[in-house]
Parts: structure tokens; sequence; C-alpha cells
């Protein structure tokens, strides 16, 4: 313990150097801005912005690229809340109640639950990375595919295991998912599925981000015309004001939802260190927990401030997360920690088990100027709040335009291809009927963001089996992540037959 | 703003843009370099270094990595093919550069129209396990592996990058070789199987040097012999497997391709950079390092190479059934 207190020391040492620290300061800043850009999120970020790193040492660049990475998840929520247009994959579920929170005048409360939450979400896991690096990154390395399966399992029985919805049209959300998810090629067999009219841009599947902007962009800013029609006139988004006093007060209204945080926090940092999930499947999950956890789970997807602080303390924590792998087995648990990793070799450092030994400096800075980055992303986003609402007092009128010229560059900025933009808009009208026939969207989401991942570990654990489904319930831990799993599937149906048995009792009466 | 905007500014910002002394043609743009393969890969980080040297040397313009993984290769192909003419657009292409279009005559993908840029290397393949199986059992030889295998039957996992890639290739050869049923099962990318040896979900992989390094240098892997036709100096005591007895040596090709249609002139200046970027110093030390074999091949040789290598995998896949 001490020895870990010691190294963290100085760590604090390198990441405190004047250098560094204006690395951390810029690469926030850089991060809040490319994050609140629809379509363009950490990956773009760390991507676009790596070649600028040969400029300083190996240690700097990857601050800078840490740095980078978590104020693109402060800045992905920013527009998730304010437009409805998510700002990154990983914000999609922060759209789910930071928008109603939003339209309600409330977008103070949203934006400063995000970044609490994300500061939390950042400083827990980060502790958990001090503390227990190494077991965790053998946790990482045992997980094989029947367990990657069964945590899927439990991601969706979150969603569908929730109180208030409509069951039957959860699961055909979710079924919609999975068909769009299926789409492209079988990465087990390698041939192309339901390429439909012979599209061969259909073969690269549908981009996950493209269906959420869609669905939540321009679908939500269909609905807001509507609503505007029918109210009348001009008018604007929200009423929403900034004063200390509301913050102030909102910050403390959010130590209420410490049990959320905590979730969020954890599960998003476990998430994140399984290879090949990373922050999109952390914060969706984080959020279907969040919601079957609450006491009123009929309030979220309609403005509750805990379905802003679970996405948002599971991305950040996920973030950190995905370095474990990526430092400890040279493997990345997200695509920017593969753009990091690249960098990396480059800088002439070797990741993998032997790197903690080898350059305790790098890690060690690293880990501590996490801890800096998210004291200065806190800072930088709870700061420019009142700006952000002050674009939201702008007349809708003019906001519109704004709006859908965003969905159209974040539709076209990830792939550079016309053929995204199209079915972005497709979605769009699609999202926005859905809704208006009372359809929930999020299921569908997280199928599409899920899906894939669910399925090759299903076909790979049953490869592996000989087709054997025991594979999920004898493995230590695929085992009792199955069984929650089910119980949490079969809880609404078991709480739906009370019920109507006692409707029965009660009729006999 | 987009992200080719954004790398538009940089140029400017940084000055990275060095110009070529002789080329008439140059980049006008930063330059797309497809990946055939994930993120995290021996391929994903031989670009991603190549991108480094081209910028910290100031050999060109930026370059953008851009990962096009899925369908073995397919999905990447079929992005090339759609970037006909295209003078900025590159790809780094591995073996199913032959094998896709072959297992896929839906793609239309012709691999002799596309513009031989450079061969960089080629890659090796060795034969690996855990050094501490979950069942206790050490293996140490060519010989305490097949009697493993054969004991477990189609028990044995045999981890791969993809249904009929390279490894699937591999894979065969050995179960043929040995008289073996070991099940081969596909991940996405060299970096997630190595994963599953390491991490005992597997019981062998046939990865290449660069993927099992880091498990290896942990001593958590295992090399038993390669398919090289000498001995590796990173592994000294792994035999190849010609020199017990199974004549067989494959290599996978890292070669550097351009858009079909490419006009001549930029290939031409492809050709210098890559040139160039093969003698860097740090390109050399990267061969030695991850065990990279092969010459620099160009233009109609390069194609040469690819029209005989075709061949020979189109006689493989169908001894395999994969095509007929």
């Amino acid at each position: 313990m001490t020895e870990i207190f010691g190294l963290l020391m100085d760590g604090f040492g390198v990441a405190l150097q004047p250098l560094n620290l204006a690395l951390i300061v810029f690469g926030c800043a850089a991060g809040l801005f490319i994050g609140a850009m629809p379509g363009l999120g950490s990956v773009n970020g760390v991507a676009i912005l790596l070649p600028l790193t040969y400029l300083v040492p190996p240690t700097g660049a990857i601050i800078f690229l840490a740095a980078l990475y978590y104020g693109a998840m402060y800045g992905g929520a920013i527009s998730s809340i304010m437009l409805g247009i998510p700002g990154a994959s990983t914000a999609v579920a922060t759209t789910f109640d930071g928008r109603p929170l939003a339209k309600k005048g409330l977008a103070d409360k949203a934006l400063t639950a995000a970044a609490v939450a994300s500061f939390v979400g950042g400083t827990i896991s980060v502790i958990l990375f001090t503390l227990a690096a190494p077991p965790l990154a053998h946790v990482a390395l045992v997980f094989g595919d029947p367990e990657e399966f069964a945590l899927m399992m439990l991601a969706f029985a979150t969603f569908v295991g929730l109180g208030g919805d409509d069951i039957a049209k959860t699961i055909f959300s979710i079924c919609i998912g999975l068909v769009l998810a299926a789409v492209g090629f079988d990465t087990v067999s390698g041939e192309p599925r339901l390429v439909f009219f012979d599209i061969t841009n259909f073969m690269d599947g549908i981009k996950f981000l493209v269906l959420a902007i869609g669905i939540y962009g321009i679908g939500e800013m269909l609905w807001t015309i509507e609503e505007n029609r029918r109210a009348g006139g001009v008018s604007q988004l929200s009423e929403a004001t900034v004063t200390w006093k509301r913050t102030v007060a909102n910050i403390r209204g959010l130590l209420a939802t410490w049990k959320t945080m905590l979730m969020g926090s954890v599960l998003g940092y476990f998430v994140g260190i399984l290879p090949a999930a990373g922050a999109t499947p952390g914060s969706l999950m984080a959020y279907g927990f969040a919601k079957q956890m609450s006491k009123e789970p009929d309030s979220f997807g309609k403005g509750n401030v805990e379905g802003v602080v679970a996405p948002e303390a599971a991305n950040n924590a996920a973030s950190t997360g995905s370095m474990l792998p990526m430092l400890t087995l040279g493997i990345p648990g997200s695509p920017t920690t593969a753009i990091l990793l690249g960098g990396m070799v480059l800088w002439g450092l070797e990741p993998g088990p032997r790197l903690f030994t080898e350059q305790p400096e790098f890690v060690w800075g690293l880990i501590a100027s996490l801890y800096a980055a998210n004291v200065v992303a806190l800072i930088l986003n709870v700061a420019f709040i009142p700006l952000f609402i002050w674009v939201l007092k702008l007349p809708f009128t003019l906001l519109a335009p704004v709006i859908f010229v965003l969905c159209l560059v974040g539709g076209y900025a990830p792939n550079q291809s016309m053929y995204d933009v199209w079915l972005m808009l497709l979605f769009g009208v699609v999202g926005y009927l859905m809704r208006k026939l009372d359809y929930p969207l999020a299921p569908a989401v997280l199928a599409v963001v899920l899906g894939p991942l669910a399925e090759r570990a299903l076909r790979q654990s049953l490869l592996i089996s000989g087709g054997e489904v025991s594979i999920f319930f004898t493995r230590a831990y695929s085992g009792p992540i199955m069984v929650v799993a089910i119980i949490l599937l079969l809880l609404p149906l078991g709480l739906m037959l009370r019920r109507r048995l006692r409707g029965v009792q009660a009729d006999s009466q | 703003m987009n992200a080719k905007m954004m790398s538009a500014m940089l140029l400017t910002t940084t000055g990275l843009i060095a110009t070529p002394a002789l080329a008439e043609w140059k980049p006008a743009k930063p330059i797309e370099f497809v990946v055939m393969a994930g993120k995290g890969g021996g391929a994903d980080k031989a670009v991603r270094y190549m991108q480094g040297i081209i910028a910290e040397e100031k050999l060109g313009p930026t370059v953008t990595p851009v990962n096009k993984a899925g369908g073995s290769g397919a999905v990447a192909l079929n992005y090339m093919k759609g970037k006909k003419g295209d003078n900025h657009t590159i790809m780094f292409t591995l073996n199913s550069f032959y094998t896709t279009p072959l297992r896929q005559p839906k793609l239309g993908v012709n691999i002799e129209t596309f513009t031989p840029i450079m061969r960089m290397a080629e890659d090796t393949f060795c034969l690996w396990v855990n050094k501490k199986r979950n069942d206790g059992k050490e293996i140490k030889t060519v010989d305490e592996f097949v009697a493993a295998a054969k004991a477990a039957g189609s028990k044995w996992i045999m981890a791969g990058t993809g249904k009929n890639s390279e490894d699937n290739l591999l894979t065969d050869f050995l179960n043929t070789a040995y008289g073996l049923k070991m099940k081969y099962v596909p991940y996405k990318g060299g970096g997630k199987v190595a994963k599953q040896l390491a991490g005992n979900n597997a019981d062998s992989t046939v990865n290449n040097p660069s993927e099992q390094e880091g498990f290896y240098k942990a001593g958590a892997t295992r090399p038993l012999a390669c398919f090289t036709d000498k001995r590796l100096a990173l592994f000294p005591d792994a035999p190849t497997f010609k020199e017990i007895g199974k004549d067989f040596v494959y290599y996978m090709q890292r070669t550097v391709v351009g858009a079909p249609g490419m006009s001549a002139d930029a290939a031409k200046y492809y050709n210098t950079l890559f040139s160039k970027v093969f003698n860097s110093k740090k390109w050399q030390s990267y061969r030695t390092k991850k065990a990279l074999q092969g010459d620099p091949l160009a233009g109609g040789k390069l194609m040469a190479y690819w029209k005989k290598e075709r061949s020979v995998h189109e006689a493989m896949l169908k001894k395999m059934g994969a095509i007929k």
C-alpha cells in the first residue's frame, strides 16, 4: 500500500510539471470541444491529434491524449443535453433523460449533474485503477466469450425487465435493433448479411452513431417542430437560467444520487476493462441498471436526473477502465485506446505485462495525470454552463436549422459518406414515427450496440462447447452473471402474474 | 468541422508538409491509409508505426489510418474498389488480399486492378501454447502438443483471426499433417486471439510473433515451432516445422497497395515515399524486433508476386474445401 502511495506521489511529481499541467488543460479543453461536436468523439479527437504528440516526450504525449479522452467524455454530454443530438456514441444514453430535463427548463441541472457525475466516475475509477491494476488485469484476461455473453444478457435483461414500459413494445424495439445490428459482414462466417437492394454500403453495416443521431437528433427536432406549431408560434427550447444559487442547490441535490453514481462508476469501470466493450455499452448498461434500481422507474426517460448521472459516471469510468488492458496486456479496451496503443508503440514504449515494472515513471505519471485531468475538466465544464444555457435561449426558429446542420455534419463526419447521411435522415423519420406510436427508442439503440457483441460471444461460446448451452452456467464468472440476468428477465413476468392473481382475488371477494 | 478539415488545419499549424524531392505529383490532402483489419492487431500497429515514421521524419503529408475490419478483409476491399481512381487512398494489406476475393466472387474485386506500391515485409507465424495451462499439462515441444491435442480431440480449441483466414489455413495444415481434430474458433483481430491464449480460453494459436510478444516476454506463452525457412532470432529454441519433418513454410505479406486506377505519377510518389520508410532506421529496427522477413518488392515484381501467391492460396483453399 505504502509502495503504491509512494509511486503515485512520484507520478504527481511528473503530472504537475508545468509542461504536463499545460498539456492537461489544453487536452481537456480540446476534448470538451471535440466531444460536444456531434459525430466527433474521443476516437476522432485522439486520432486527429496523435501526430501532434511527436513534439513532446512520451509521458507528456500520453498525458495530453488521456486528458483529451477525458474531456471528450465530459463534452459529449453537452450537445446531448442541450440539443438532443448525441455528441458522441458514449453520450447517447445521456440524451434519454438529459434532453427532457433541458426541455423542462432544468438544463443547468442536467449539465451540472453530467459534470459532477463524470468527475465522480472518473475519480472512483482512477482510485480503483491505482489500487488494483494487476489483479484486475488478470480478470480481464480470463474473461472469455461465455462471460462476455452473460454480461450482454444482463444488459438486455435490465432493459426488458423494466416496470412501467409496455413489455411487448420493448421487446419489439429490441428486435428491430437486433435486425439492424445484423446488417453487414458476419465476423464468424465471413458472409455478407442483409445487404438490401444490393447496395454495397450495407456490407459495412449500420453505424451506431448514424442511427443515434437520426433517431435522437432529427427525430427530436421533428417532434419539437410539431409541439411548437401546436403551441402556436415562436418559442424557445427552454426557460433555463443559471445562477450561483441554483448551481449550489443543484450540486447539493446531486448528493442524493450517490448510490447511482457509485453504481455507474463501478459498473462502467468493469465494462471498460473488458476488451471489446468500452464506454458506449458501459454507459447504456449503467442507464438500464439505474432504472432497475430506482424506486420510480416510470420517471426515467421523462427527465430523471439519475438517468443523466448513471451513464455519465459510467462513460468516464469506462474510459479509465479501458486503459487497464491497454497498459497491462497491450490490448485496447475501446477504439480510442487502440489508437493510444499505436501511439505508445511509436514513442518506443512496449505496452504489456512488463510496462508497470519497466516504465514506472510513464505509468504512474499517466495515472496521476488522470486525477488532475478530472479536476481540470470539472472546472472547465462548470465554468462554461452559462454559455451553453445562453445558446438554449435562442428562439427555436433559429436553433432548428442549426440542429439540422449539426446532425448532417455529425452523420457525415465519422466516415465521410453520404450513404450515412441518407440513412440518418431515414432513421430520423422512423424515430419520430416510433415516438408518435409510443414505442420506446432506448431498447432499440441498446440492441444495435450490444447485438453484434452478444452475437459474436454467443456463437464463439457455442463453437467452443460444441453446442452445449451449459458452458454459460458451469464457468466461475459467467454462471452467476447468467443467473442474475435470467432472474431479471423473469422478474417482470412474476410481478405481472402476482398482480393478476391479486386482481382475481380482489374480484372474487 | 469534420475530421479532414481538422487534419488540414493541423497540417498548416504544425508545418508537417514536406515537399518530395523529385516526384512531380504530390498529395493535395491527407492520405487515407486503410487497414484491412481491426484496431490493435499486427497490421494496425504497423500502419500506425509507419504513420509515425512519416510524420516524425517529415517524409510526407499527414497520414490518417482508417480501419475497415470485418468479413476477413471484404469490407476493406469493397471500400477500396469504391475508391477507383483516387490518388489519396492507399491500403495496408495481408494475405486476405488473395483469399477473400477468391472466396467471395460476388464482391467483384480483381486484385490485378489494384496499384502495387511496396511490400514492406513478410510476417511470420509460430505455433503458440500457454505455459500454465488450466489442466496443469506442460507442453514444451510439438510432439507433446500433438499428443495433448490428439487426446483432447475436438475439445482442443485453436483461436484464430476469422474464418478461412491465414490462421485457418495453418490450423487446417496442422490438423491434416498430424491427424488432429482441433476446433477452430474465429475472433476479430490477432490481439484478441493472443489474449484468448494468455487467458487460457484457447489451447493454442498460430499468432505472429508481434501479437504474442508481450505475453511471451512476460513468461505467459511459449512458441513451439515456426512456419519459417530458418529459426527466428527472437526464439532460438523454437525449431522450424521443416526441421521436424513437415515441409510447410508460410508467410504473410505486409504490403502497401494503392486504389485501383491510381495515376502513374501518384504511384511513383508513393513508391518513393515507402522506399524512404522502408530504409528508415525505425522501420529496420521494427522489422528486427517483430521478426519480420522479406525484401522490398515494387511495381511489376510485386504484381507478379501477387499472382503467384494467389494461385498458391487458390490451391490451398480448394484443398480445404472452402472454394470449388
